[in-house]
């Protein structure tokens, strides 16, 4: 009998109920108080820890310490876009002057000068990941197909891939800073180089399980399907068209799943070591900064920077489950 | 085409001494010469959306503080402001115009110039700040330096601290063989350059460059060898133990009292009274590019250093409140205001009065004085790192290539056509030759005199002088 159950049990000692209530109890402390009970336990061991670690900066922020820092993080927020909207006000005034000392100026809007907030540099890293994680797509998926479908390919790519795969974003970033800031060069750039940074080493770190697994997938198609295909004489495209890709769809998904979990992790070291903007760039600034409340600020960055991981590897295993045909796929 | 280049090479040569010449009396004459221009004068910005980069450090004030109050939109300038992870990052960002301008050691525009590291033309319009900097030692130092100092009355130490107290320690781990490390932050760095000083006339060596045999480690020599470590980590690489000192700005000595890790045991000020610090570089081509936003940055600044002196430092405590938001400088605000607001904490508790730990614009501080770059020259070439002798015009000529009174004068005026500046509180640019005269208060009491640089570099007793070679 499991520990929920008993306490339905006991519950029902003083209060009677029918069976099916009992079961609605049961499900509920299930799926809700056992992992309430979870995150209190830790929250608990948390504050008694942070109290005995004592650093150069203070104490180590407990939960409330970090709470409190949601909140200044919000005010500043707040504050911020303030400040950004009486920036407009002031250059609206600004350029009318101008305009009516000089009419052959064209008034033009400038973007706002200010500091990004915590929230602007969460959406920056989420954008920064999407961008590196689809164009790692765009080339992995057909890569992997290609390999999948010959055998000669793939032995002649694996120890390039196999080589490649564990190198850590550390060691690409140095070389794609060089490489970026020598060929990307225009006046007035569309994206800044700090964003093609991060992006291109995103990329470089989460194409390799996108390959493989496609390739896998792809490469151990059910022999039925492909003699299905040969019957009908199918030609290559439609072969991959209507075979190959739908018998591969759960690999595929697979695939991008670690690659997207991959791509959270590298974008916030590399944020963090190039100094683009980001969440990484937060943690870092905040480390420099050394102040009282860096701590407290550096623990709710971390807390953030894993729940978006949490839901973005959620939201994968959503989209895994609607486009996939083999729903067990979605549990490995 | 190899013709035409071997043409300009033998010409060089024989006119150049005459060219330098000639450019040096062009550049001193068109800063004595006064521009009148108001800022309907200066005409338009041709580059209106800038960015400007920074390191965590208080002297950065001019740039927030002309941000924060307004005064780059005044003058119509957009201006984003970024904080650079290092030195090197810095002036990178610069070069390669990713930053249009930037918070600099004075040291990295005349290397830059001069060709030590990267090769760029940076020039300075303005000069950020005097003073700010100190030597923070660890606690396990201090207690050895202690018995070697003077106390006064009450007990506490006498200051200044000369490195005479440090020289039986550094003496101790050198025979026991360990290395003596301390940091700084950049090798053209005014903290390298203070920390040498200080270092040399307490006779403790800090090491030579010898770049010419591809040596830039600048440890030839030494009794304490010297490293780079960005400002704000430094705390915490004293604290690891790789360092047993460094040499620093603001807030990175009161941080390591904070966090009672160090004890800072002098300040530049009582090094040299009144150094010139940091300064605000942009390259030449900007200069030239874009006349009308280097005069208005400029204007922006100058107002921004009025505004951090003014009645006796009382917007002070406003500025550490700027400084101490996370974009900025970010340090808690007590351990900012601790040196902004005119003390200086030395051991825990050991508060004094220090009024011009930071000086932004009293003394002329931001005028860009040929004399000041010409100090830095003079530095370089004692420990090597321009390896060969230069005449006094060198000197004078590659301080006017860099240091740019003239922009800063034509600023300055329009600023006082318009009402907005003192003429009594800049100096009379009608009569001033760049050159501070011969400064006294040096912690050794050598007087230099920018006029004589070779005079005096000949004075150290530590140090290269004129005709030594490595």
């Amino acid at each position: 009998m499991s520990v929920t159950a008993i306490f339905a049990n006991k519950l029902e000692e003083k209060i009677p109920m029918s069976e099916t209530t009992k079961k609605y109890i049961n499900a509920a402390l299930q799926t809700v108080g056992i992992p309430l009970l979870g995150i209190l336990v830790f929250l608990m061991i948390w504050t008694a820890a942070a109290q005995n670690i004592d650093t150069s900066l203070g104490k180590f922020p407990g939960p409330a310490a970090v709470w409190e820092q949601f909140g200044a993080l919000k005010d500043e927020h707040v504050t911020e876009r303030e400040k950004e909207e009486a920036f407009y006000e002031r250059q609206e005034v600004r350029n009318a002057k101008r305009v009516a000392m000089d009419p052959t100026y064209e008034p033009r809007i400038r973007a706002y000068t200010g500091k990004e907030t915590f929230l602007d540099q969460i959406f920056t890293s989420l954008i920064t990941v999407m961008s590196g994680f689809l164009v790692a797509a765009v080339f992995a998926i057909p890569l992997g197909i290609a390999l999948g479908l010959s055998k000669t390919l793939n032995t002649a790519m694996n120890p390039i891939i196999q080589t490649f795969k564990p190198v850590s974003p550390l060691a690409w970033l140095p070389l794609v800073t060089m490489v970026v800031s020598a060929v990307y060069t225009s006046a007035d750039p569309m994206v800044p180089k700090s964003f093609l940074n991060s992006m291109i080493t995103v990329t470089l770190c989460c194409i390799w399980p996108m390959v493989i697994n496609t390739s896998v997938g792809v490469a151990s198609i059910d022999s039925d399907l492909v003699n299905v295909s040969r019957v009908l004489r199918l030609p290559a495209l439609k072969h991959v068209q209507k075979i190959v890709l739908p018998a591969s769809i759960p690999m595929i998904f697979t695939g991008m799943r670690l690659s997207l979990g991959i791509a959270w992790m590298v974008l916030i070291a590399a944020e963090m070591l190039a100094q683009n903007p980001g969440l990484g760039k937060f943690v870092w600034d905040e480390f420099q900064n050394g102040s009282s409340d860096s701590l407290s600020r550096i623990m709710a960055a971390v807390l953030v920077i894993g729940f978006i991981g949490f839901l973005l590897d959620r939201t994968m295993l959503q989209v895994q489950r609607i486009v996939s045909w083999d729903k067990a796929s979605a549990a490995r | 085409m190899s013709r035409f280049a071997k043409k300009t090479t033998t010409d060089n040569p024989t006119s150049s001494g005459f060219r330098k010449l000639s450019r040096w009396c062009v550049t001193a004459v068109s800063s004595l010469f006064v521009f009148s221009a108001s800022a309907a004068d200066i005409g338009w910005p041709e580059k209106e959306e800038l960015k400007f980069g920074f390191i965590k450090l208080t002297d950065m004030a001019p740039i927030a503080i002309a941000y924060e109050n307004g005064y780059f939109e005044d003058e119509g300038l957009y201006v984003t402001i970024e904080a650079q992870a290092n030195w090197k990052v810095l002036l990178n960002g610069v070069i390669d115009g990713t930053l249009d301008g930037a918070h600099m050691l004075a040291g990295q525009p005349i290397a830059a110039t001069m060709g030590f590291g990267t090769k760029a033309d940076i020039i300075t319009p303005f000069s950020m700040d005097l003073n700010g900097n100190g030597i923070t030692v660890s606690n396990e130092i201090w207690e050895q330096m202690k018995p070697n100092i003077p106390k006064m009355a009450d007990g506490r130490p006498v200051h200044p601290i000369k490195a005479d107290a440090l020289k039986p320690v550094v003496e101790k781990y050198k025979s026991e063989g360990k290395p003596f490390n301390m940091g700084m932050v950049f090798p053209v760095s005014t903290h390298n350059y203070e920390l040498r000083y200080w270092l040399a006339a307490g006779g403790i060596h800090p090491g030579y460059y010898a770049p010419h045999k591809g040596d830039i480690s600048g440890q030839i020599d030494a009794d304490a060898l010297l490293s780079v470590t960005p400002p704000p980590q430094m705390p915490a690489t004293l604290e690891a133990g790789t360092i047993y000192g460094y040499c620093v700005g603001e807030p990175w000595n009161q941080q390591a009292v904070f966090k009672g890790i160090g004890v800072p045991v002098i300040t530049d000020y009582e090094i040299w009274k009144d150094n010139p610090e940091k300064v605000f570089g942009i390259t030449k081509e900007f200069a030239e590019k874009y006349p009308n936003t280097t005069l208005r940055l400029t204007r922006a600044l100058i107002r921004a250093a009025m505004w951090l002196d003014e009645n006796n430092n009382a917007n002070r405590p406003a500025a550490v409140k700027i400084l101490s938001q996370p974009n900025y400088v970010g340090a808690d605000y007590d351990v900012i205001a601790n040196s902004m607001t005119g003390t200086f904490e030395y051991e825990k508790g050991d508060k004094r009065e220090v009024p011009d730990f930071n000086v932004f614009f009293r003394y002329n501080a931001t005028y860009p004085y040929y004399s000041d770059a010409i100090w830095y020259l003079t530095q370089m070439r004692r420990w090597g790192q321009i390896s060969e002798d230069k005449s006094d015009d060198w000197y004078k000529e590659m301080a006017a290539k860099v240091y740019r009174p003239d922009i800063y004068s034509k600023a300055a005026q329009s600023l006082i056509d318009e009402g907005l500046a003192d003429a009594k509180d800049f100096p009379d640019f009608t009569s001033e030759d760049g050159f501070r005269d011969p400064q006294t208060h040096f912690i050794d009491n050598i007087v230099y005199d920018g006029t004589k640089p070779n005079d005096y570099i000949n004075k150290f007793p530590i140090g290269l002088k004129s005709g030594d070679k490595l």
